[in-house]
């Protein structure tokens, strides 16, 4: 569960990323946040695993709430929401293997174990032949691959996809939306964040849409949007009866 | 022990850094050693001198037994005296036979009637030599009169002055051992500041991110006294013949295998104490 409400974030230049913005993702939810480079995107992913804090407002993920977070607890956060950051950030000097495995050395899990979960995450995202290889040698599309991998890896609740699709060619594109959507079925709630208009109309998920910091549309869940329609037409049928 | 392993990892892809860093370490701990070498044996040498008889009263032929006991009982009256010990000539025989048994030349020219007896005697305090030595002067069969007061209060002076310099010079390349690996650490957690902020976040603890750096500076401080003692002691057994024929008869050497290993003990304690202190320092400084 992912709730922002009525959030705001000034950076120090005295821009607003975001203003007074305010959305609930419920659980097992896919989620896609669209708008133009530089509406806040990003920002959003970043107050989420608190890399930087709200200048207003509340953001809480699961039962943690972000602002009042101790420091000391920002690692178990981090290990529960996977991200795929938008420039993957994936260690050169590691292999894929390495790099996948990665969030699980940091989580202190046994060798044995992550050497079997690691595998099959491979095989999952389609990079088994890939795993002794550095990540100069593989191409965008298996790069991004690899970064759900290490997003995936430690099982996160949520998964925060930047961009994943940026800049790769359509057919790849519906790839990686593809393996993000079976992700999603397995339960993982999944917010991607896109300016791919063409995979947003395709699929029909809820789309929030934000510009210039503010939500345009999507704010509410389908839960509230069918609750809100079914008032209104039962405000609708009474109407009628008088 | 995976941090172990990334910090071997570190040592291994920069190793001009990581031989710096142990070369430094290695300087440190030689020094220490021989300096350690220098003060037990010098303290080994005071206390021999300061055990020895600190007067020798050797007596004139005609002495009589009578007459020697007598002195002993009035040198006793003064109540300056520590010990007293008499040699007899057949002792004194025995001493220098012991003292010369390689060279049987010298061992045949000699035999007891040539050597005087002799009395040796220590006094409770140094300063009251002079009364003593003066007394035995003054008694007619004492030929002669030797007393070691300024070889004790020299070597004192030399001891304490090594201690000094040994002590200064330590904790100076202590501090620039600790300067230089932290520097050098500093730079390798400069050189790896973006895959640290990657590891953060994706959940790793800012003490995830610290230990490969805090082992890597201890595995190079006790490198570095590992080495450094090597040298040290490696010298040290190599010079044993010669020094031991230059310190004729004061018996400071051979040094003692437990005690050399108790010194590389406490060094490496010591070198890790100063790794962990180097990579504190940068980590605190350069990992913010």
């Amino acid at each position: 569960m992912i709730k922002l409400d009525k959030v705001s974030k000034k950076f120090g230049t005295g821009v607003f990323g975001l203003s007074d913005v305010s959305f609930l993702i419920e659980k097992g939810e896919f989620v896609f946040l669209v708008g133009s480079t530089g509406a806040g995107k990003t920002t959003i992913f970043r107050l989420l695993i608190r890399d930087i804090l709200p200048s207003e407002g509340s953001v809480v993920v699961n039962d943690w709430n972000i602002v009042t977070l101790p420091k000391n607890k920002i690692p178990h956060l981090r290990k529960k929401i996977g991200v795929v950051f938008q420039d993957l950030k994936l260690l050169l000097d590691r292999t894929i293997f390495e790099n996948i495995a990665l969030p699980l050395e940091v989580a202190g899990v046994k060798t044995e174990e992550a050497l079997k979960i690691v595998e099959d995450i491979l095989v999952q995202v389609g990079l088994k032949e890939h795993r002794d290889k550095f990540p100069v040698q593989l191409s965008g599309g298996e790069l991004q691959r690899t970064a759900i991998a290490r997003a995936l890896v430690l099982s996160p609740e949520i998964l925060l996809a930047d961009e994943p699709t940026g800049n790769l060619d359509a057919a790849t594109s519906w790839e990686i939306v593809k393996l993000l959507s079976d992700i999603n079925k397995k339960g993982t709630t999944v917010v991607m964040a896109t300016h791919n208009r063409d995979i947003v109309k395709s699929l029909g998920k809820r789309t929030i849409h934000i510009e210039k910091g503010k939500i345009v549309d999507g704010e509410k869940t389908k839960k509230e949007v069918k609750e809100e329609e079914e008032k209104k037409e039962k405000t609708e049928k009474e109407e009628k009866k008088k | 022990m995976s941090f172990a392993k990334t910090a071997w990892k570190n040592i291994r892809r920069s190793p001009y850094q990581a031989l710096a860093a142990i070369l430094i370490m290695t300087l440190t701990f030689l020094v220490i050693s021989f300096f350690t070498f220098l003060l037990v044996g010098s303290s080994k040498v005071i206390t021999y001198f300061e055990s020895k008889p600190q007067v020798t009263a050797f007596f004139k032929n005609e002495a009589k037994q009578s007459d020697i006991s007598a002195l002993e009982n009035q040198l006793q009256a003064t109540g300056k005296i520590a010990s007293i010990k008499f040699v007899s000539k057949d002792e004194a025989l025995k001493i220098y036979r012991e003292q010369n048994k390689n060279d049987p030349l010298l061992l045949d020219l000699v035999t007891a009637d040539v050597l005087p007896s002799s009395f040796e005697i220590s006094t409770v305090q140094i300063e009251d030599m002079g009364a003593i030595s003066d007394m035995l002067n003054k008694s007619s069969f004492v030929s002669d009169v030797i007393y070691q007061k300024d070889v004790v209060s020299t070597l004192s002076t030399w001891t304490s002055a090594i201690r000094k310099l040994g002590i200064a010079l330590i904790v100076l390349l202590s501090l620039v051992s600790v300067f230089i690996m932290a520097t050098i650490i500093g730079i390798k957690i400069s050189q790896k500041k973006a895959d640290i902020e990657i590891m953060k976040l994706i959940g790793a603890t800012n003490w995830y991110v610290r230990w490969p750096f805090l082992t890597e500076g201890v595995v190079y401080g006790i490198i570095g006294a590992i080495v450094g003692w090597t040298f040290a002691t490696a010298g040290l057994l190599y010079a044993t013949p010669f020094l031991e024929s230059f310190l004729k008869g004061i018996p400071v050497l051979p040094a003692s295998y437990l005690g050399l290993f108790a010194l590389l003990g406490l060094e490496i304690l010591f070198a890790a104490f100063l790794g962990i202190v180097s990579s504190f320092l940068a980590v605190l400084r350069y990992s913010k």
